[in-house]
């Protein structure tokens, strides 16, 4: 086999274990980031909630999931998740709705601090935690079904006579799909309907935003709306890409709350920028380069560890050392979003 | 019959009185310049007729009606349009969406209205796409003044809005500022620049410690010995 052979199966390699996962993942990220961001935003506080509000959502897909399909309904190659996702965004709405009216507003009213407000939102964040495990149990749960691979790894290997296979799942290419219709739509709404533009005025604003008679209850309401509609869809695409876990929608709020930081934060663009940043280095750190390196580098030379800086389990480690680094060089993360 | 007045005004934001027995008036039509040294509650006074601080005496009248007990988006939306001194812009936002944003509780349409905050500020124009937190000081102060008039204000409340501009800026914003009142509003104004602000005031407020010391006419007031001694530099 001759050397450009050898690049061509080191780039499949790279595409198929390092660039479409953290695409995907990092798509998934984003969702989850853009509603921390919008939060923020305009209620000026971390929501340690909204990990456990994306487990919320995704269990709420499920059991929706399993209702249509022991009626019989389906969505042939797609998974039925689809068709349970507006259903569970509507539930997981009312919810963020309710917990803001029960919860948050009553420190709205008496102009509580923000650390206040975080406080109450991690109360908040154990008690969803409970209610889901309550719900639907602390197993692993997989409810994709449909049709699984777009490209299966053996029929790409035949197809290009390369040795290296390249897979595509239909959720990886789903998830991407809805993660940019999902975050156009936001923009569009932020950029050109009068509630939007009134959400970016609040929180550009909030006391010149309240002169120019913006209700602030309505933008309130709205935000949560957003949130917790894509928190629904990153749980449920990141449970369809992988499985339900509800433990690990809880792990998810570290990379997500990096994500939202190292792209500014209340900077919507920004969010999504740092949550594919945050994807890409997560996994190119915990990605063994042995292969690869094997492919690239002239003669018969192999690396003689794994070379991978991080193992997989140590992957937390790669946002919180995202997160150090942003906050010591650049505080206001990538696009200048406010100071924490 | 004054249009907007507040009588015998006491109260401060929780901690001790910071204005005792102040009152303020403004009628359509007319300038009315609030004066006097630092911390003498300027601000404070024309915040506690928009009901941004706790009041516990007197009473603010809106067109004889008493509306002492209103929040301040209740005021905003009867007419009332304030100018804060500081982020008195949205920085992120274009100037035209700034203006939007002013005519928020307006479901009318407010092209024509636009078009008259351009004829007045025809800068504002040709910068109408770019970002607000991108102009300059006097540019920023029209962007804010801009904004209040897109309510369609009966009274205008500006609270020093010639800080930090050049003196010529100044010169053209109070010119602009005459402009909008011969429009019918009643404007009343709260100002560093004593002298050029009395020069252009109808009606002058001198206030101390909280407290109403002069009131008169600006022309009066710039007469006045004591006046010119003590806040006006001789």
């Amino acid at each position: 086999m001759d050397y450009s052979t050898d690049l061509l199966n080191a780039l499949v390699l790279i595409t198929n274990y390092v660039l479409i996962p953290s695409i995907s993942y990092g798509s998934q990220l984003a969702l989850g980031a853009v509603g921390v961001t919008l939060v923020f935003g305009i209620l000026r506080f971390a929501n340690f909630a909204h990990g456990e509000m994306m487990a919320f959502g995704t269990m709420a897909t499920i059991f929706i999931t399993w209702w249509f399909q022991s009626m019989g309904v389906s969505m042939g190659v797609f998974p039925t998740a689809l068709l349970a996702l507006p259903f569970a965004i509507l539930i997981t709405t009312l919810l963020a709705v309710a917990i803001d009216r029960s919860v948050f507003s009553f420190y709205r009213a008496s102009k509580s601090k923000p650390v206040t407000f975080v406080v109450a939102s991690v109360g908040v964040m154990f008690m969803l935690n409970g209610l889901v495990r309550i719900l639907i149990g602390t197993d692993e749960i997989i409810f994709r079904d449909g049709q699984k691979f777009l490209i299966k790894a053996g029929a790409f290997k035949k197809m290009t006579g390369l040795s290296e296979g390249l897979a595509l799942k239909q959720t990886q290419v789903l998830t991407f799909v809805l993660a940019v219709i999902a975050v156009l739509a936001l923009f569009w709404f932020l950029q050109r309907t009068r509630t939007g533009k009134a959400m970016r005025a609040f929180s550009d604003n909030e006391d010149l935003a309240l002169l120019s008679g913006i209700n602030p209850e309505l933008v309130v309401m709205v935000t949560w709306i957003i949130a917790a509609s894509l928190a629904t869809l990153a749980g449920v695409l990141y449970g369809l890409d992988k499985s339900f876990k509800p433990m690990v929608y809880f792990h998810l709020l570290l990379p997500i709350f990096a994500a939202a930081i190292v792209g500014g934060i209340g900077q919507p663009l920004g969010a999504i920028l740092g949550g594919y940043v945050v994807a890409f280095s997560e996994i190119t750190a915990t990605y063994a380069f042995k292969k690869f390196i094997k492919y690239i580098a002239p003669s018969d030379f192999a690396p003689e560890g794994l070379t991978q800086f991080l193992t997989t389990e140590y992957k937390f480690a790669v946002s919180f050392f995202i997160l150090v680094l942003v906050l010591l060089v650049r505080p206001t993360g990538i696009l200048r979003g406010r100071v924490l | 019959m004054t249009y907007l007045i507040g009588e015998n005004l006491t109260g401060g934001y929780g901690g001790p009185d910071i204005i005792k027995d102040c009152t303020l008036s403004v009628d359509k039509g007319e300038i009315v310049v609030v004066v006097g040294p630092n911390g003498a509650g300027k601000s404070t006074a024309m915040k506690a007729l928009l009901g941004m601080l706790k009041l516990h005496g007197g009473s603010v009248k809106l067109d004889g009606q008493d509306i002492t007990g209103m929040t301040t988006q209740q005021r905003v939306a009867r007419g009332m349009a304030f100018v804060p001194q500081n982020q008195n812009v949205f920085v992120t936002m274009t100037v035209e969406e700034n203006l939007e944003m002013g005519a928020y509780l307006r479901h009318d349409d407010i092209t024509e209205n636009k078009e008259q905050v351009y004829d007045l500020f025809p800068i504002l124009k040709t910068k109408r796409r770019q970002v607000a937190g991108e102009l300059s000081g006097g540019q920023r102060q029209q962007v804010a003044v801009g904004r209040a008039l897109m309510t369609k204000p009966t009274v205008l409340m500006l609270d020093e809005p010639t800080a930090g501009v050049s003196p010529i800026v100044m010169d053209e914003l109070f010119d602009r500022i005459i402009e909008v009142k011969r429009s019918g509003i009643a404007i009343l104004m709260v100002e560093q620049n004593a002298r050029q602000a009395l020069n252009i005031a109808d009606r002058g407020f001198v206030l101390v410690t909280g407290e109403n010391r002069f009131t008169d006419t600006g022309e009066a007031l710039l007469a006045n010995e004591e006046v010119r001694k003590s806040f006006l530099g001789g």
